[in-house]
């Protein structure tokens, strides 16, 4: 698992590519916490369009991301959640802290 | 039943093997054709089943899990994971959404996931002897 965030504006985005199991969980964990202590922002973004899978291990940092933050003040969304773990946070009832992300142009098309 | 082809892996419950045997997995279930959906659920059954033995069920040496498939007649997928662990007192609590034994870096969804994805799920325990999953799942193909 790869993690990068960037900040801007109060905006905190956490990107997190790769696979996020059992495995990597305490990994994402980390860099979430990491950057929230370190930015303290108002939003707080999780961007897992890079996950090429995620199973319960990533809901349990979804939630732990989530109450981490709530505690700060702060608000936490999810965006771009491939289908595959998409359906895993759908079925765990967490599909309300999904947002929708406008639409991406491919780098370099025409 | 009489399987059509079928597969037996047994690796060490360590952490490492969770992506191994959902590689294994997916690939098996390769032959049947599946969509995109159908191979996502099935890794991530696999997943939860392979994870669960390696985080539950040795807690304090690492013992081995065995991942078995077989494709039955009419494109049906049987998956089996398998430990010799301390098993479940009480395996129907444990199924119930949201129950785990594990604190805070579990979300106690596993269960509930298998069966979401499955078309079967049983689950039997025995205390101190161990824990065998079994998933069945019948396949659509691209259709
Ligand atoms: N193979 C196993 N050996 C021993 N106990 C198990 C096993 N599998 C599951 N359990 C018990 O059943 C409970 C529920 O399992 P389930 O997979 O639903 O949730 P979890 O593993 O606790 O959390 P999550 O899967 O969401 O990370 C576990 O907390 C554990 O107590
Ligand atoms: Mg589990």
């Amino acid at each position: 698992m790869q993690t990068f965030s960037f900040y801007s504006d109060g905006r905190l985005t956490v990107r997190l590519c790769g696979e996020l199991d059992h495995a990597a969980a305490s990994g994402a964990m980390y860099a979430v916490t990491e950057a929230a202590r370190e930015y303290l922002p108002r939003t707080c973004v999780l961007d897992l369009s890079g996950l090429t899978f995620m199973d319960s291990s990533g809901i349990a940092v979804v939630l732990r991301a989530k109450r981490l933050l709530d505690r700060t003040g702060a608000r936490l969304t999810v965006q771009g959640a491939p289908e595959q773990a998409k359906r895993v946070l759908e079925l765990a009832g967490l599909g309300a802290m999904l947002e929708q992300q406008p639409e991406r142009k491919e780098v370099g098309s025409i | 039943m009489k399987a059509e082809n079928y597969i037996k892996l047994e690796f060490p419950a360590r952490s490492v093997n969770e992506s191994f045997a959902r590689a294994a997995a997916a690939a098996f279930a390769a032959q049947l054709d599946p969509n995109m959906t159908e191979l996502g659920d099935i890794k991530t059954a696999v997943s939860e089943a392979v994870t669960n033995a390696v985080v539950h069920a040795y807690p304090e040496q690492i013992g081995m899990v065995q991942l078995r498939m077989r494709i039955l007649p009419n494109r049906e997928l049987e998956i089996v994971v398998k430990d010799r662990g301390v098993g479940i007192p009480d395996v129907e609590r444990a199924r119930t959404p949201l129950y785990t034994t594990g604190g805070e870096e579990r979300s106690g969804m596993g269960f509930t996931i298998m069966e979401g994805f499955m078309d079967r799920l049983r689950v039997r325990s025995i205390p101190g002897k161990g824990t065998t999953v079994t998933m069945r799942r019948k396949l659509s193909g691209r259709g």
